[in-house]
Parts: C-alpha cells; structure tokens; sequence
C-alpha cells in the first residue's frame, strides 16, 4: 500500500473530480463508490448511445493522460464500426514513466471509477471485452481490482445484459513483469499476446488493428477514470474545468526537491510557478530551483526562468516541452545536471528493447559518454558529440522511446551546457567536489 | 511439481484469454511467487498448456526484467535510483544496502535471507527514496530505517 498522507497531503487549489473520493473510508468498496455518484455515467451512458458518448467524450477536450495528449473521443471514433471483428478496450496500468505515480492512488483508492470508465469505453466502441494491463510491480493494485471485478460482476455492472441494457461487457486485469517498454500501445499489445514487447509499425493503428488483430482502443487509467464524470456531468462542464482544447483537470505528481511533494489534482493549465510554491511550498532550505521536468522524463527540462507556464498539453509544447504523464520533478541549485542527463540516460539505455538500432546503438553510447563525462573523463567536444548521437536517434525509431532518451539529453546539453563545461576544466564534478548538506 | 493452487490459478489466468498465449507473463510470474523463481518444469509447464514450444516462453521470461530464472532471496530488495529517488539520496540508499547486506546489484547473501537489486523507477516518486521489499513498497526511507528492516527480517528470515 502506499502511504495515504505521503501522496494526498492536499492543498487548497485542488479541483477533485478523479480525486474525490479518495478520501472516502473505505473508499474502493462497491457500496461506497454507489453511494457518492458511482456507476451513474454507465447508467447515463447506457440510456445516451455510443455515438453521443464519443462525441460527449470528444467535445469534452478529454485529452490522454498517458503522456502523447491525443483527443480521446476522436481516437475512439477510429474504431470501425461495421466490421465482423471482436473489438478491445485495453486500459494502459502499466505507469512506468519516472516520476509519474498518478494512477496508483487512482487504482488504490478508487477501483471502480477506473472499471465504470472502462465499461463506457468499451459501450461507445461496441467491445465486448476489456483487459487492464498492470505493471508487474503493482501487484497489490492487480489484488484491489480483481477485488472490485468481482464485486462489479456479483452486481450486475459487469457481464452479460449490464443493467438491463442488452450490453455484454467482460474485463479482466492482465499484469506486465517489468518492461518500461510495454507502456507504448504497440507493445503492451505484443506483451498482452504473449510475445516479447516490442513495437509494432504505425500504421496501421491499434483502433484499426490492435490485440489479436482486432480494433482496440488503449487509453490511461487516468484518462478512462474521467469519462463517467465527462458522461454525468456533460462535455461543457468538463471542458471548462481547463484550457481551451485542454479540458479538465488533471492529476499533477510533484517529486524531487520540493517541500510538499505529493499527487494533486489541478485544472489544466495551472501555472507551473503557482504549482511549485503554492502547492508544493517552494524547493526545501530555501534554495534556488535550477531545473524543472513538466511531465516525466521523456520530456525536455525546463530552466527556473521557464516556469511561467500554464501546465497543459499546447503551452508546454509552446515553448519546447511536453506536459507528457504529469511527473513533475523539482531540482535545486545544488544539483549537477550532468549526473541528471546520466541518470535519465541509464534508464534508456537499460529499457530500450534493441528493436530499433538508433534507439538501442544511441542510449547505449549516451550512457557511455555521460558516464565517462560526469566521471571526469570529459573532452570539450563531447557535448556536441552527445547532441549529434540525440538527433541520430530522434525521430528514427517505431515507438517513442528513442525520442524519449534523445529529448532530456539535448535540453539538458544545450541549456546547462555551462556545466559540462566546467566539468572538462575541474575534470572533476563540480558539484561533487564541494562538500553536500545532510 | 506446481501445486493444486497454482494449478487452478493457470486454469483460470489462460480462460480470461481468445488466444491461450496471452497468459504466458502473467502464468511465469504467478509460477515464481510460489516456487522462487522459474524451474524448467515450470516452462514445459506453462508452453503445454498455453500450448507453445518452451523456446517461445524461455524467449518471454529474457525480456521481462522481474521474471528470475534463479533463486533470489527470500527478502528481495529493489531500490530505486531513478531521478526523484536519485534526488533524495537513492543512490545512498542502494550503497547503504550493499554495505549493511554485504551484497552488490543482482547478488544474494549466501544463506539465501537477502537479494538485492537496483531497479528504474518504482511509481513511488512521491515517497521518494523507496524501494519494494518483494512487492512491498517501502518508501521516505533513511539509512536508519534500511538498517531496522534488515533487523526485522533478519529475525524472520531465520526463524
């Protein structure tokens, strides 16, 4: 289990919709989850049609908390509709991004706001049945589902003929065993056939053909966890919880060197400045921020002076980021970025599936450079060898995962180039050299 | 021999799927939590009842990084060193651990009590430093608290 008042410390400028019944006691049982609203949008949604749920979706600027942002009525207005093919909901549990931990507390302490979203996905496309892929780590979240399942199925919301609607829709949850790799939609399919999880080529797309060469649609947990409130409370309300075409809120994982870290629940577009002081309560010991990562580690770093922000998907691209999965990591003054720029780089190179050559010959000699560079081993050129490996990568692999390694790199490269510099002169860290407070 | 559990755990895994294969990472990491780790009598197991050749899942269990095909110790700990741990003394944690367990990256200590293991990125970032004591999550730690957990499993491990 996690620790509840670690992740929920709450703040005053929190919008709860997917948060709101966390705090409940017994917050993941049936009868509580009924009691404040639960399973209301699948009766509403079952009454309403599946094209005036996509469009519900569509027009509510439900955009996909996985990380890529893309419209989530309109993704699932690409599955076929007159095709003689069993179609898949696939709910993507397989949160693995660093820095985003967002949809542990939204398995943890609200399993059947995930499932009633899944079974409104799966209404509006016409499946039949629905898998929630679950990162191996997380097996005590797999316990609390298949928990909820069974309580879903014994009354009526799963299964044959739900809530008397004619509607058969079966779920099931699926785990990973370790591979960052499988939270890319082609490759969680492979893994969820049974194969090693590489990526398949695009297109075709997995709402065309997807697990078991059926349309599937694969969306987040924290993206399905908001379609029974867009359904209940309708696409306007929701949309204007956020920014335009960045609708509702979204759940914001403060981490690192901050006072207050913790999951919290913000309108889309809540300035990144404000998030930092006011609700994380600014970086420990009163020190300086140096760099900010908006949303996980695929994404290029911020520097302190670009934290003028509103946090939504168009703004953050605005100015050379990504909002990506909502893992916000605070970094103080007294931290090198070079041994950031190594630390991200290891991860890619550890979880690159050597599909794509760019991808695994790139993070591979990246680890090696950074490695040998925060080592002292450091020449002037290096920099820019570490920028010519990242453009070799981006752009050149099936999934984004090589643009993921590539990305970090060249904003750290390029905006604390400083650093690296001072490493060749001291050949040595610089931060390393000074004595570090407890 | 796997036993009548497990067996109707596979059973009811593989039904959950239109093709048996599907079942194949889930039926490995179900077989591990009960035998320690994945026997070869575990993957002709699995391949005959999802009904694959064992090449096809001896090829599964090289990609999956928490899929074992040797024993690891019956207190497996996973520190994470990602950036948010990273930035609140992951690293430190991991040496700490290595030192007080007298034991590196992927080693067991040889009464077969500890494993340990530096892995990427838990989900834990808000409880940052954190590891996972066998599916465990353990997190805001500190030297101090690695060495009373050690004490505590030290005292169950042997018993």
């Amino acid at each position: 289990m996690s620790d509840y008042q670690s992740y929920m410390k709450g703040s005053p400028l929190e919008v709860k919709v997917i948060s709101g019944r966390f705090h409940l006691p017994n917050s993941t049982s049936i009868d509580v989850f009924l009691a404040h609203d639960g399973y209301k949008g699948l009766q509403k949604a079952l009454q309403m049609g599946p094209d005036a749920v996509i469009n519900e979706v569509k027009n509510s600027q439900l955009r996909g908390r996985g990380g890529a942002g893309f419209n989530t009525g309109l993704k699932w207005s690409f599955v076929p509709k007159n095709i003689d093919k069993p179609k898949y909901v696939v709910c993507n549990a397989d949160e693995s991004e660093p820095a985003t931990c967002k949809d542990r507390p939204l398995m943890e302490y609200d399993p059947h706001q995930l499932i009633e979203g899944i079974v409104i996905a799966g209404y509006a496309i016409g499946a039949h049945q629905g898998y929630i892929f679950i990162r191996g780590e997380y097996r005590y979240l797999m316990e609390i589902l298949d928990r909820a399942l069974a309580e879903a199925y014994s009354r009526g919301y799963l299964g044959k003929n739900i809530l008397g609607s004619g509607f058969d829709f079966d779920l099931a949850t699926h785990t990973g065993a370790g591979a960052y790799e499988c939270g890319e939609e082609t490759a969680l399919l492979n893994s969820l056939e049974g194969l090693r999880g590489y990526p398949r080529v695009k297109p075709p797309f997995p709402a065309v053909v997807g697990v078991y060469g059926c349309p599937t649609i694969i969306n987040n947990v924290e993206t399905l966890a908001c379609v029974p409130h867009i359904i209940l409370k309708g696409a306007e309300w929701y949309a204007g919880l956020g920014t335009p075409k960045n609708g509702g809120t979204r759940l914001f994982c403060l981490s690192g060197h901050i006072n207050r870290p913790g999951v919290y629940e913000l309108p889309m577009g809540f300035p990144l400045r404000r998030m930092i002081e006011e609700v994380g309560g600014g970086i420990p010991g009163g020190k300086n921020l140096k760099s900010v990562i908006p949303g996980g580690s695929s994404c290029p770093l911020l520097t302190a002076d670009e934290i003028d922000v509103p946090m939504d998907f168009d703004s953050l691209a605005k100015i050379g980021s990504m909002l990506g999965s909502g893992g916000v990591v605070m970094i103080d003054e007294d931290t090198c970025m070079v041994k950031v720029a190594q630390r991200i780089m290891k991860f890619y190179a550890h979880e690159s599936c050597g599909w794509c050559i760019p991808c695994r010959e790139g993070t591979t000699w990246l680890k090696a450079l950074l490695d040998r560079f925060h080592g002292g081993g450091g020449s002037m050129g290096d920099p820019d060898t570490a920028l010519d490996i990242s453009y070799n990568i981006l752009g050149k692999s099936l999934c984004p995962l090589g643009d993921a390694a590539a990305m970090p790199t060249i904003s750290i490269v390029k905006k604390f180039r400083n650093e690296f510099d001072e490493h060749v002169r001291l050949g040595e860290c610089p931060f390393e050299s000074r004595p570090v407070a407890a | 021999m796997l036993s009548d559990n497990l067996k109707a755990k596979f059973d009811q895994v593989i039904a959950r799927y239109p093709v048996k294969r599907s079942a194949i990472v889930p039926l490995l990491l179900f077989a591990q939590d009960e035998i320690g780790y994945i026997t070869d009598e575990a993957i002709e197991e699995i391949a005959r009842r999802v009904e694959v050749r064992p090449i096809e899942v001896v090829e599964d269990i090289g990609y999956y990084s928490m899929l074992h095909r040797q024993p690891v110790g019956k207190y497996n700990f996973q520190v994470c060193t990602n950036v948010s741990c990273q930035l609140l003394g992951g690293e430190e944690i991991l040496d700490h651990c290595s030192k007080r367990l007298g034991i590196g990256h992927k080693q067991t200590t040889p009464d077969g009590v500890f494993s340990l293991e530096e892995v990427e990125c838990l989900g834990a970032c808000c409880g940052a430093p954190a590891m996972q004591v066998n599916y465990d999550f353990y997190e805001n730690l500190t030297p101090a608290r690695i060495d009373r957990l050690i004490e505590e499993f030290k005292a169950n491990g042997k018993a």
